[in-house]
């Protein structure tokens, strides 16, 4: 079960002919798939993405009312070459997945793909993880689109745009016989809008008809001598038709204005920044009228020559405002202007920044600049307030010195914190260890408290990240994966690698149920019951079927002191080969989502729940905070002395601890201070427990007044 | 040219939060309340990994419905916020207004600053040696500088206290700061619409609303430490000192000084506090602004009542200590509390113990010591609120009439007596300096490896006192060397404020 159920929402994706949709951009898109008449999606979750994924799965019930198959594919590349279904049969798919570290994975299948062509469309939606709030390396999806020669839609970040381009991003996909991309940033996934909707569509031609009357074209497959053909289908047939399609249907959008010997040429996600950038810099208003002419992508791969040209027709300067880098676009534009002798000044990254997001202030500043250079008559003269600028130059100094990071961390009750928190203590008595780490939650132990972790090479690629690491040492290497990395990538390219290479090094498995990070999916491991997919098959076996011999299991990785030996004979054992440990204990979000509610209810009916939680007594804490240097629980923070003889905080444990244990597990096995309790609040407690407390409260209670006599 | 239709703009608000904390909860309430109160809503988050605890924003925006009406045409909408363009901002915790500030979407010209004035501790706070908080004035500061109004409280203390989350007072006091243009019943039935915890969170809601509405005063005073005295532990059987014991101390100190001899009297007897009292006499002779006899004071009564086995058994069973915990853990009527101690003596602590004698005997005899690690190698969970439990600590604490027999009140004592040696020598030539050397006692403190660390690192510091005659400015250095040594848990950091010490200044000569 997902982290975020749309189980709500989903009944908007029945909405019929001229009705108002509203809600989120992820879900306006899964409604615009079944517009359009898919016959089958498939995808692997990642932000933004990953609410797509989940709408797809909550929405699974009407995909198979209208006859659509719905994937949970294994990795990118599965997902991608799962388009294969449109090679041969006039079936129209979508894919979906996380750019660029998606597109990476799929380059294989997309490349294969690409090079035959499609007869049905074929459409892939990725998710652009760039900018704030991003979790992986900042680079482009875009060049993916220029190898393969797949197109590129980037939409206008609206609702209507959007639904648009999936529906003509079909049609283009069919047009031009080439696979699709469509770009959505980040923020354009969760945007909360509206547009009219379209009765959905069931396809015409089904998977079952595929089936049941197999096709094949053995001049659509990627092998020589066809694929010398294909390099030249797409030059001399696909991208004219595609330059065709997208010129007739006018998918790129312009804007006119009055000052028109300049203009802005934009991809169309950055339609609304500049805009506003516009209405800030008094050359637009609210709606989007603007004084300087725009030229909006929606299509940013290719781009069409005759637009640019009748652009910029009697402009003598052009903006390119295009996010992120290389400069692929404006490096086009200056092509095609000088191969049609157009002579207007093009102006891009040298005003606008070459890296990073481009935030409402960045292209604010960019467009001001350009403007001040090709038409300073145009410029408003905003009125610079001298007190207000020195208020806000004072403030932010003041503030600044007190202001930390604040990366995102291990939740509340992590089980894999005390992975690490092992982690450190065997450090403490083998030494430091090189460690090569993986994508997951678990990366973050390269952050405070641990400090654990040297490099990270992809998802599943941990393993595969200390391979060479491996000669006749005093000490072994570690690899860290995730359950969602090892069936990923991680089985073969990890474990089986070093198990094939002799390899010596230490795996640990971190099996926590879920394919966590991105949102609580499930996976072959899972541990939940699933109604439409195999789960609860196990790491261990798979580990073994590849060839490990050296596998230990650990069932509760809370147990600190069991994990810290364990971890110290994988380190040590004289016996040859991999060492794998899986660490299973189930994620934390999601166990307390499932189970908060039933133990709510359970106390409301009367029945007898015990929680547990932790506290820390201030009169015993002495402030050093080695706990929380082992731990870093969210539960487990600071707080005043209450002591007047005392000035540093003491360590204090807030009520949202959920009393995983960990706390006291490291206070054993660290030997740290006697500070800790465990409080185990019984509710509705019956008769035996009832009379337990009264019993025990007299003794006490007269030993206690023995004590301090009142 | 081009005609602008400058009739309208949209309200911009931003939610600076943390994952989990209902910023989305807040972002939902708000397009909710836009949307029926004719206005087109469009909001953005960027969630992902930023869930996971991680600060994030989330960014709403409202455009008057009959602006768009009369144009004929939707409003293009930014998807973040752009800093001087900011109408609204609400963030959940004090450090999350100091970023707004910071990252320039707060100005002078439009922004309301809603902020909640309670801390969530970053990592680095928490981490921290010894006092690691940040400035929580200048953040208050910084924001009343930037922002063109600022409503400012403990909104999670509020929130608390009505039994509801933080989304729902913030969602109160925004309503009540009448920064948009919707009146009460507007925001309540948004809640309503909500359906999640309704009932908690209008209570929330009215208690935000009318907090900002009444103008409650924009700081809360930050609870110190220093604050409130506890009420004395003694009962006036064994008061050691009258007031006439207190008079030959100056006043700047004979408040730390009463403390002390609190906390001796209570840690073992009215005679251990009279030694307290004998110890700090020579210092009320030096006064002169007193500073020195107050950290004497200060850190020898932390000194003289060092945690042993006997002191964390009999704080422990205390019934005030009952107290705390079910206060602590909420426990409400009808519930049913058990309280488990993790504790992990080891041989040093069993044999610091033991009368002085005992004690060395178990720790030089191999065959004792091997018996008693084997027994003390496994850390111990102890059932406080079982009889038996109870009675274990109970017979700990009651070895507390033997302490001043055993091994480790030897050594404390022994150790206590040469820090004064050392700061009375040193007061006799730098007073400044003298002061510094007695705040090093602090770093002697906790348990196990804490302690021997920080014993370690004090030992260090001492013995560079020779050597401190050298600066003129030795109390400063001094003071950077202390810091030093709670800078990291390796140590590397005071290796290398020492290794920066040299060469010596020549300016004496």
């Amino acid at each position: 079960m997902a982290e975020r159920s749309f189980k709500e929402e989903v009944k908007t994706l029945r909405l019929g002919e001229g009705e108002v949709f509203r809600g989120e951009g992820i879900l306006a898109v899964t409604k615009a798939l079944l517009q359009s008449g898919v016959s089958y999606v498939a995808g692997y979750q990642g932000a933004p993405i990953s609410h797509l994924v989940d709408v797809l799965a909550d929405a699974n019930d009407i995909l198979e009312e209208l006859g659509i198959r719905f994937e949970s594919s294994a990795s990118e590349a599965t997902a991608t070459a799962t388009l294969a279904a449109s090679v041969n049969y006039p079936l129209r798919g979508a894919v979906t997945f996380k750019g660029p570290v998606g597109v990476n994975v799929a380059s294989d299948a997309l490349a294969n793909l690409a090079s035959g062509g499609v007869k049905g469309g074929a459409l892939i939606i990725v998710g652009e993880d760039y900018g704030e709030g991003s979790s992986i390396m900042q680079e482009r999806s875009h060049a993916f689109a220029m190898k393969s020669q797949v197109w590129l839609l980037d939409p206008r970040p609206n609702l209507p745009t959007i639904v648009r381009m999936v529906e003509k991003g079909f049609e283009l996909s069919e047009a031009s016989n080439t696979p699709v991309m469509l770009e959505l940033r980040i923020r354009a996934c969760h945007v909360y809008g509206s547009f009219t909707t379209k009765a959905n569509a069931r396809p015409a031609f089904t998977l079952k008809d595929a089936l049941e009357r197999p096709m094949r074209d053995a001049n659509r497959i990627a092998l020589p001598p066809m694929t010398y053909a294909h390099e030249k289908e797409k030059i001399e047939g696909r991208w004219p038709a595609a330059v065709k399609f997208v010129a007739e249907n006018a998918l790129n959008e312009f804007f006119d204005g009055d000052a028109d010997d300049i203009g802005i040429v934009l991809q169309g996600g950055m339609y609304n920044g500049v805009v506003r950038a516009l209405e800030r810099l008094g050359l637009a208003d609210s709606f989007g009228n603007t004084r300087v002419p725009l030229y909006v992508l929606n299509v940013t791969y290719p781009l069409i020559d005759a637009e640019f040209a009748r652009f910029c027709a009697g402009k003598r300067a052009l903006l390119v405002v295009e996010e992120g880098q290389p400069e692929f676009i404006e490096q086009a534009v200056n092509t095609i202007l000088r191969r049609a002798d157009i002579q207007t000044r093009i102006e891009g990254k040298g005003l606008l920044p070459m890296a990073g997001e481009y935030t409402g202030g960045v292209v604010r500043d960019g467009i001001r600049r350009f403007i001040e250079k090709h038409r300073p008559d145009l410029v408003a003269g905003e009125p610079e307030n001298e007190l207000d600028k020195a208020r806000l130059a004072r403030a932010a100094s003041t503030v600044a010195p007190n202001i930390h990071g604040r990366p995102p961390s291990f939740c509340t009750g992590c089980p894999e914190r005390p992975i690490f928190a092992a982690m450190k203590l065997v450090e403490r008595e083998l030494g430091p260890h090189h460690v090569s780490c993986d994508i997951g939650c678990h990366l973050f132990s390269i952050l405070p408290p641990f400090n654990i972790g040297n490099t990270t090479m992809g998802y599943g690629l941990g393993g595969a990240g200390a391979a060479a690491l491996n000669a006749s040492a005093t000490k072994r290497a570690i690899a860290v994966l995730g359950d969602g990395g090892f069936w990923h990538n991680g089985l073969v390219s990890s474990i089986g690698n070093a198990v094939f290479n002799k390899s010596d090094n230490v795996h640990i498995i971190v099996d926590n149920g879920y394919s966590a990070a991105t949102g609580g999916q499930d996976l072959l491991s899972s541990q939940a019951q699933n109604g439409i997919r195999s789960t609860r098959n196990s790491i261990e076996k798979a580990v073994r079927g590849v060839g490990v011999k050296w596998v230990r299991t650990l069932t509760r990785t809370y147990d600190v002191a069991r994990m810290r030996d364990t971890l110290k004979e994988a380190l040590t054992t004289p016996e040859k080969g991999p060492k794998v440990i899986v660490a299973q204990s189930e994620c934390m979000l999601n166990k307390q989502r499932r189970e908060r509610p039933i133990a709510a209810k359970a106390i409301k009916d009367g029945k007898r729940v015990v929680r547990d939680r932790f506290g820390v007594d201030h009169d015993t804490c002495t402030g050093d905070h080695s706990c929380i240097r082992l731990s870093g629980c969210p539960s487990l923070t600071v707080a005043p002395n209450p002591d007047p003889l005392r000035a540093e905080p003491v360590t204090k444990v807030i009520n949202s601890c959920v009393g995983c244990g960990l706390c006291g597990e490291v206070a054993h096995a660290a030997v740290l201070c006697p500070s800790f309790y465990r409080a185990s609040i019984v509710n509705n407690p019956n008769a035996w427990d009832r009379l337990k407390a009264r019993l025990r409260n007299a003794v006490i209670g007269a030993l206690q007044r023995r004590l301090e006599p009142a | 040219m081009t005609v602008l239709d400058l009739s309208a703009r949209p309200i911009t608000i931003a939610i600076l939060a943390m994952g989990g904390e209902g910023g989305g909860v807040l972002a939902d309430w708000i397009v909710d309340l836009g949307q029926t109160g004719g206005y087109i809503a469009q909001a953005t988050s960027v969630p992902g990994v930023a869930q996971r605890t991680g600060a994030t924003i989330y960014y709403v925006e409202l455009f008057p419905k009959a602006a768009a009406a009369k144009a004929g045409r939707d409003p293009v909408l930014a998807l973040m916020p752009m800093p001087g363009d900011v109408d609204v901002i609400i963030a959940s915790e004090l450090m999350e207004a100091g970023r707004a500030v910071q990252r320039g979407f707060v100005t002078p010209d439009r922004t309301t600053l809603i902020a909640s004035t309670h801390r969530v501790y970053s990592m680095t706070e928490r981490i921290a040696l010894t006092d690691g908080r940040v400035d929580e004035a200048g953040l208050l500061e910084g924001c009343r500088a930037a922002a063109k109004r600022l409503i400012a409280f403990d909104m999670a203390a509020l929130a608390e206290a009505t039994g509801s989350v933080i989304s729902a007072v913030l969602f109160g006091v925004l309503a009540g700061s009448g920064a948009l243009p919707f009146g009460r019943a507007a925001f309540e039935a948004a809640i309503r619409r909500g359906g999640v915890g309704v009932k908690a969170s209008l209570a929330a809601f009215a208690a935000g609303f009318e907090a900002a509405e009444s103008g409650t005063p924009a700081v809360r005073q930050p609870p110190q430490g220093s604050g409130a005295l506890p009420p004395p532990t003694l009962d006036g059987r064994d008061a050691a000192a009258g007031a006439s014991d207190l008079e030959i101390f100056p006043d700047s100190a004979r408040e730390v000084i009463r403390l002390g001899v609190e906390r001796t009297t209570d840690y073992q007897d009215a005679s251990y506090a009279r030694l307290y009292l004998d110890r700090l006499r020579p210092f009320a002779q030096r006064a002169e602004d007193g500073r020195l006899l107050a950290e004497v004071a200060r850190q020898l009564a932390l000194g003289m009542a060092y945690e042993d086995t006997i002191r964390v058994a009999e704080l422990k069973i205390r019934p005030s200590r009952f107290q705390r915990v079910r206060d602590e853990v909420r426990l409400s009527e009808g519930q049913v509390l058990e309280v488990a101690e993790f504790m992990h003596p080891r041989i040093e602590e069993i044999a610091d113990t033991l009368p002085k004698r005992w004690g060395e005997w178990l720790l030089g005899t191999t065959w004792a010591r091997r018996l008693v690690e084997r027994f003390a190698k496994r850390g111990r969970v102890v059932r406080t609120t079982t009889i038996l439990g109870f009675l274990q600590l109970y017979a700990v604490a009651a070895l507390k009439p033997l302490r001043p027999g055993s091994l480790r009140f030897a050594r404390e004592q022994a150790f206590l007596q040469s820090w004064l040696d050392a700061v009375r020598r040193t007061a006799a030539s730098d007073y400044a300096l003298a002061v510094e050397v007695a705040a090093c006692r602090n770093l002697v403190k906790g348990y196990g490896e804490t302690h021997e660390r920080g014993r370690a690192r004090f030992n260090t510091l001492i013995a560079m006192l020779p050597q401190m005659a050298a600066f003129p400015n030795a109390a400063e250095v001094m003071r950077e060397l202390r810091k030093a040594a709670v800078a990291d848990d390796s140590g590397l950091a005071l290796d290398d404020a020492i290794a920066r010490l040299s060469p010596l200044p020549k300016a004496a000569e």
